[in-house]
């Protein structure tokens, strides 16, 4: 469990972060969701520490992190860069072995990783070589070559496509069964959707929301419902407590002043006809995203 | 350690012992090495510099080979006394109208002759052109003892040649090693590679690894160097030479192994503080004038034994100054060691202050850092 505390961050008379506070926790993945300058990078930057908070600490189990705890972070940078003039394998080894890795073991672990992520044949080649996805790809294994024990990472699934968004999505769910905390930002909210777990919203350099994805979007979810059935469903608009949003023969949305009055639509359906499908409209993560965001 | 399980405890996975500061350092430098050695133009150019140097003691070898002593013609008994001498070689001439001949002719410089007449208080008349041969002239005299108050051991115009020596090398090994260890921080800074190296190793290993590395090569290029010229001097027969610029040489090598090693750390605090390749060139520059002035000064002050002097003592000349004096025998026994102090001294606090530049500069992009910036962090 990574816990961020009460980190503050201003930039010269610029507030970059306010007083904030959130948890990753350990084997989920944590999406960092937020708009550009909202303070994404500032904060991970300060997580991993290459940048220090004005105020506020960074937590592992309740405990401030030790310089030591920081060299078993896993950290995809923002903005992308390996050496272009290294091989791709010489270079993970070399990171590896900076962690501590033996030679023996980061070797391994290269040849292990960049086949996982589809590289395993680009090895020998010169980073600058490289494609642009393969690239990312590299830079992805290099944040996991020496057996981080947290990962935090910067927008990995940008300039990736379908086939590579598939393949890290993959490693980043394996890594976060093996119990370590897994925190990444996406502006992909579509991936973020359906890779994490949890979800930390932020805006202006504060956290806006913050929770489980199916706890947030329960919680932002309104009395909103739909139901599908046989004939025409004109006369929900005559049941008293109900907003009717959208209404096309048999399909009808609506909004509900109160659960009773949600049942009673059902009640009613059921004593017309046969009723295909009754259900609560969970709203999207775009769409929370915009509601707390502004 | 302790056991590798996860605050989750779901699977253990292997945990690595960070490496020691030491070993970060030396696995940065094996980096630079690599780098170093795989680099066409590194190979290339320090090749050229060391075809250079041996070219130089060859050619300097072969010139003093030839140099075959000037002839002169002698007539009878003459011959004698010129061999005598051991810096000229006779020709023997039938008589004074072949010797003038000889000398009309341009076949020797010029002649001796038996003397004719009470007109000289000699056994010989020397016959030139033009003008008196004034050397073989002073090799046929007579001269009063000579006491030097002050000799100089070595002649002016071989203390002239290894200035130049000293200096060039000096200025080239900085200039090449400088500006490739500014390069490979920016190339760093500007591919983001050190925001991943930061998260894994101390940054002051980081810098200390790309020292260290680089001045090995620096090093290693100077002994190389040395070695050459020693080699080449005594295979072509300049052992006095070489017993004459050894020490210096050696004295050389030791000065320049810390001199360069406050340079490199001068030159990547000064790179840090820009994120381009382009910019590379004016942050370093006021670094390039602290090296092109020991250059400049040994080549018009190797006779002013004051500037001499205080050179010798400034960190930044005194792996020029230092070994010029001691090759020149102007310097006391002490004087190197309490030198190469200042400079140790030198090198330490510009280390300490090039980490903290450094540090503070490396997350900083875009715009370059201020001096102000880079020093407060």
């Amino acid at each position: 469990m990574l816990e961020i505390r009460g980190v503050t961050k201003r930039y010269g008379t610029r507030m970059v972060l306010t007083d904030l506070s959130f948890g990753v926790g350990g084997g989920r993945l944590t999406g960092f969701v937020g708009a550009n300058g909202a303070g994404k990078t500032t904060t991970m930057r300060i997580i991993v520490g290459v940048l220090s908070a004005d105020s506020g600490t960074v937590l592992r189990d309740g405990v401030p992190l030790s310089v030591d705890d920081r060299r078993r972070f896993g950290y995809m940078p923002e903005e992308r860069g390996l050496y272009p003039k290294m091989k791709v394998g010489e270079q993970l080894v070399y990171l590896a072995r900076l962690h501590g890795l033996s030679p023996a073991s980061a070797r391994r672990n290269t040849a292990e990783l960049l086949e996982r992520l589809g590289l395993g044949e680009r090895a020998g080649d010169l980073v600058q070589s490289l494609s642009l996805g393969n690239q990312q790809r590299a830079q992805i294994a290099a944040a996991l070559v020496h057996d981080p024990e947290f990962l935090v990472l910067d927008e990995p699934f940008s300039g990736l496509d379908p086939i590579a968004v598939e393949a890290v999505m993959e490693v980043l769910a394996g890594f976060a069964a093996q119990g370590a905390p897994v925190l990444f930002s996406s502006h992909q909210l579509d991936i973020v959707e359906r890779l994490c777990d949890d979800l930390v919203i932020i805006a202006d350099g504060e956290i806006r929301a913050n929770g489980s994805r199916d706890e947030l979007r329960e919680r932002h979810s309104s009395l909103r419902f739909e139901l599908r059935c046989a004939g025409d469903a004109g006369w929900v608009r005559n049941v008293p407590g109900i907003t009717v949003i959208d209404l096309d023969g048999g399909l009808a949305v609506f909004e509900a002043d109160t659960d009773a009055a949600s049942q009673a639509v059902l009640r009613l359906a059921v004593e017309r006809g046969p009723v295909v499908s009754f259900s609560r409209q969970r709203p999207s993560l775009a769409a929370i995203f915009k509601e707390v965001a502004q | 350690m302790r056991p590798a399980r996860t605050t989750d405890g779901v699977r253990a996975r292997p945990r690595h012992p960070a490496p020691g500061f030491g070993r970060s350092v030396w696995l940065v430098a094996t980096r630079e090495i690599v780098a170093r050695l795989r680099s066409k133009a590194f190979l290339i150019s320090t090749g050229i510099l060391l075809l250079i140097s041996i070219g130089s003691v060859v050619a300097g070898g072969i010139a003093s080979q030839n140099q075959a002593h000037p002839k002169v013609a002698v007539v009878g008994a003459a011959g004698r006394l010129v061999e005598l001498t051991e810096a000229f070689t006779a020709v023997k001439a039938d008589d004074v109208a072949a010797a003038e001949a000889l000398v009309r002719a341009g076949t020797v410089s010029a002649a001796v002759v038996p003397a004719t007449g009470d007109t000289s208080p000699l056994d010989v008349r020397v016959i030139a052109l033009d003008s008196a041969p004034l050397v073989l002239l002073g090799a046929l005299s007579v001269s009063p003892p000579v006491s030097l108050l002050e000799p100089s051991p070595q002649s002016g115009g071989l203390a002239y040649l290894v200035a130049i020596g000293f200096g060039l090398v000096f200025f080239m090994s900085a200039i090449t090693f400088g500006s490739t260890i500014a390069q490979s921080v920016v190339e760093e800074k500007q591919t983001r590679v050190v925001e991943i190296l930061m998260t894994t190793i101390p940054v002051r290993a980081l810098l200390g690894g790309k020292i260290v590395g680089n001045s090995v090569m620096a090093f290693g290029q100077i002994v190389m160097i040395g070695a050459l010229v020693a080699i080449g001097m005594a295979a072509t027969g300049q052992s006095g030479l070489l017993g004459a610029i050894g020490p210096s040489i050696a004295l050389f090598a030791v000065f320049f192994a810390f001199g360069f090693v406050m340079l490199a750390a001068l030159f990547a605090a000064t790179a840090s503080m820009v994120s381009r390749q382009e910019d590379v060139g004016s942050a370093t520059s006021p670094v390039l004038v602290l090296v092109m002035i020991p250059y400049f000064l040994v080549i018009f002050f190797n006779d002013n034994p004051t500037v001499l002097a205080i050179m010798s003592y400034i960190p930044f000349s005194a792996p020029v100054g230092m070994p010029m004096r001691l090759f020149l025998g102007t310097a006391a026994w002490w004087e190197p060691l309490a030198s190469l102090a200042i400079l140790l001294a030198a090198t330490l606090m510009v280390i300490l202050l090039g980490s903290r530049i450094y540090a503070n500069s490396l997350l900083r992009m875009g715009a370059r850092v201020t001096f102000r910036q880079a020093l407060r962090g």
